[in-house]
């Protein structure tokens, strides 16, 4: 049952993932990114993670995708990317090491990874112990981690402040004040 | 799905640890409140004043708790579940951010009006920025670490870009949001590495893991490390990590940048010592080289790129970077001394910074444009007071004696010496002397030329009462202090970080 699951998952993540980078429709690719996110949010549930499960649904393929289609669709859909211009001189090239390096690097780090670290087990127990994920996790929430979870509402609030005034226009004319630049 | 429903016990919140706290982000949301719901032009300066009043309320209730948690009987304490550690090092680092952002307001208020951006939304922002640097200071917890240090930056990315008409200071906000959040990234790494490496997140059990346990192979703990210094590094503009800094610090608005180069160094230090020097002190081993080498390369760079500059903010941005080289030599020591030291250089450049950013300010005129070292030329016949005042704020900077910034510099180089670190002290010393020459430039600059043909179309300047009293106080701080040190050094001997769980 669980190879059936994952079968289904893992395609469900592979077409989605084939989808973002194949369609030459920028809302094509988007909503493909949902596909891929449900797949890994039916991994989630099949490993237990119940809490993580809807987190991916909720956050990512809920609003990180509506934001990208937002913006999509703000910039215009219809608007050709031209692909040969490159701003940076060998961009591509660089690029192509980097990748190869790091998939080298994931590599020895999957095949070593018993000498990089033996580390403690994590202080908050085993997933699986008594008690259900979601009730433990908003346990700390509300013990352990409550300044923190409070702090994030300032945080809210600075985004908001800040939100307002990048996005208000100045009262007076758009006018530029020219000025002398710096040398250097 | 819900197996039993307990009775949670909830921790216990210690309100009067978190009142500095509580000030400045009740201050904060007072003046959006009062802004949104009153139609009528507020009177002159009402925002700046009760930004002040916030401030001086964190450092009064801060003050408050200091003599509890620097006597022996009860000692300090962890609060809020253990989150937030409550010692003389959060007294002393409240205090200076607080400082920090009082005076940063007073240079606000005139300037916004100078520049047609009066509102409340700016002293929100540094308010907010000021909590984020309180909740750094005193973060028990990597995760509340990280909290503090967002708070701080998304607020600061905010103000950075305050000035919208201004091409430069659109500019300044875009380059120190895109790199502030790649070495947010680099933070978050390091914590997740160590937390790992550890088992937890939380400072205390961290260095309990750390002295009780000996990790066979700790590749895991050494990346962690190295990237937590990454982050915290790019906060305090250390060489290599300071690419950002003359950039944004000569676009953002001119009280905008006294505020970064003050509080908000000061609270990415208080990281550095109370993660770095306390809680990874068993293993200072491994990362007091790379603390050297960073200072050692950003002594050298600041100095010597200062040095070039024709902008005077550019070139106080250089500055600022060999200032932090200097506390990062304190950070090395990795000692008591050491850490004191640094703390006593973090209030002294508090004032100092703001002070020269705040002539900064009133010199740079309407536009915030004029800061080239040539709009400075004469100003020693045209505003005498004012050329002094800066005379002072510079040569305290250089390290001349009877200023606190002589002090500062002779007690880091001293707590370099006692730990037998006396090539880092030497390079201390080097740098120091290099970049006296870039201070005089800017005083003989005042003293020594006729003013410019543009100075005099602009008519005299006018120093706004707000920023009068910002600067008659960091000039008394400097020279006070400078000449009666013993009980501000002696605080700051008292201010050591403490690593506890005890619950207030």
């Amino acid at each position: 049952m669980d190879y059936v699951v994952f079968g289904i998952a893992a395609v469900a993540c592979l077409v989605g993932a084939l989808g973002v980078i194949l369609a030459s429709n920028p809302v094509h690719s988007a909503l493909s990114l949902v596909g891929t996110l449900f797949g890994i949010a039916i991994l989630f549930v099949e490993e237990g993670a119940h809490f993580l499960a809807a987190v991916q649904v909720v956050v990512y393929a809920g609003a990180i995708v509506v934001l990208f289609l937002f913006v999509i669709m703000l910039l215009g859909v219809d608007k050709a990317e031209a692909l040969e211009a490159e701003p940076l001189g060998g961009q591509r090239p660089a690029a192509a090491v980097v990748a190869a390096g790091s998939l080298v690097l994931v590599i020895l780090l999957g095949i070593r990874a018993a000498e990089v670290s033996n580390g403690a087990k994590a202080v908050g127990g085993a997933l699986n112990g008594p008690g259900a994920n979601v009730a433990k996790l908003g346990r700390a929430l509300f013990t352990d981690y409550v300044f923190a979870f409070e702090i994030t509402s300032v945080l809210l609030v600075i985004a908001v402040v800040g939100a307002v005034v990048l996005a208000r226009r100045p009262d007076r004319d758009e006018i530029e004040i020219t000025e002398t630049e710096a040398a250097e | 799905m819900i197996a039993q429903v307990q009775a949670m016990s909830t921790p216990d919140v210690a309100w009067s640890a978190l009142a500095p706290l509580l000030a400045l982000v009740g201050g904060a949301l007072v003046l959006l409140l009062v802004s949104t719901l009153t139609t009528a032009k507020p009177p002159r300066g009402a925002y700046a004043i009760i930004t002040v009043l916030a401030a001086v309320f964190a450092i009064g209730s801060a003050m408050a708790i200091w003599d509890r948690v620097t006597d022996p009987s009860q000692g300090p304490y962890a609060a809020v579940a253990g989150a937030l550690s409550i010692d003389g090092f959060t007294v002393f680092l409240t205090i200076v951010i607080a400082v920090g952002v009082a005076l940063a307001a007073m240079l606000c208020d005139d300037y916004l009006r100078r520049e047609g951006l009066d509102g409340p939304e700016l002293y929100v922002l540094l308010l907010l920025a000021a909590a984020g640097g309180l909740v750094m200071a005193m973060a028990n917890d990597l995760i509340v670490l990280f909290l503090g240090l967002e708070s701080l930056s998304i607020a600061l990315y905010v103000a950075a870009g305050f000035h919208r008409r201004r091409a430069s200071s659109r500019e300044a906000a875009m380059k120190y949001f895109v790199l502030g959040a790649f070495s947010s990234a680099f933070l978050l790494y390091g914590i997740a590495l160590v937390y790992g490496a550890t088992g937890s997140t939380n400072l205390v059990k961290i260095s309990a893991f750390l002295s009780h346990n000996v990790l066979e192979r700790e590749g895991l703990l050494l990346a962690g490390f190295a990237l937590l210094l990454v982050g915290l590094g790019f906060k305090v503009s250390a060489v290599p990590f300071h690419v950002w800094t003359p950039d944004v610090y000569q676009g953002a608005p001119t009280p905008v940048t006294a505020f970064m180069a003050s509080a908000s160094k000061a609270a990415a230090f208080a990281a550095l010592l109370r993660v770095f020097v306390t809680t990874f002190y068993a293993q200072r081993v491994d990362w007091q080289p790379l603390i050297a080498g960073l200072a050692v390369a950003t002594l050298v760079v600041g100095a010597v790129l200062a040095i070039v500059q024709s902008d005077v903010k550019r070139m106080m941005a250089y500055s600022s970077i060999s200032h932090a080289g200097f506390i990062l030599v304190g950070v090395q020591v990795a000692s008591a001394r050491g850490t004191s030291s640094a703390l006593f250089y973090l209030l002294a450049y508090t004032f100092l910074i703001v002070g020269t950013f705040g002539v900064a300010t009133v010199v740079g005129r309407r536009g915030d444009a004029a800061h080239a070292i040539t709009d400075y030329r004469g100003l020693g016949s045209r505003r005498p007071g004012l050329a002094l005042v800066f005379t002072v704020f510079l040569l305290a900077q250089a390290g001349v004696p009877l200023t606190t910034g002589f002090l500062a510099k002779f007690y880091v180089i001293n707590a370099a010496v006692e730990a037998r670190s006396y090539w880092l002290a030497i390079v201390a010393m080097l740098s120091a002397v290099v970049s006296a020459f870039l201070y005089l430039r800017v005083v003989v600059a005042m003293y020594m030329s006729e003013p410019g043909a543009a100075a005099d179309a602009d008519g005299r300047l006018q120093i706004p009462a707000g920023a009068g009293i910002a600067l008659a106080l960091a000039v008394a701080f400097t020279l006070v202090v400078g000449v009666v040190p013993d009980r501000v050094a002696h605080w700051a001997d008292r201010a050591v970080p403490v690593l506890t769980d005890k619950a207030g």
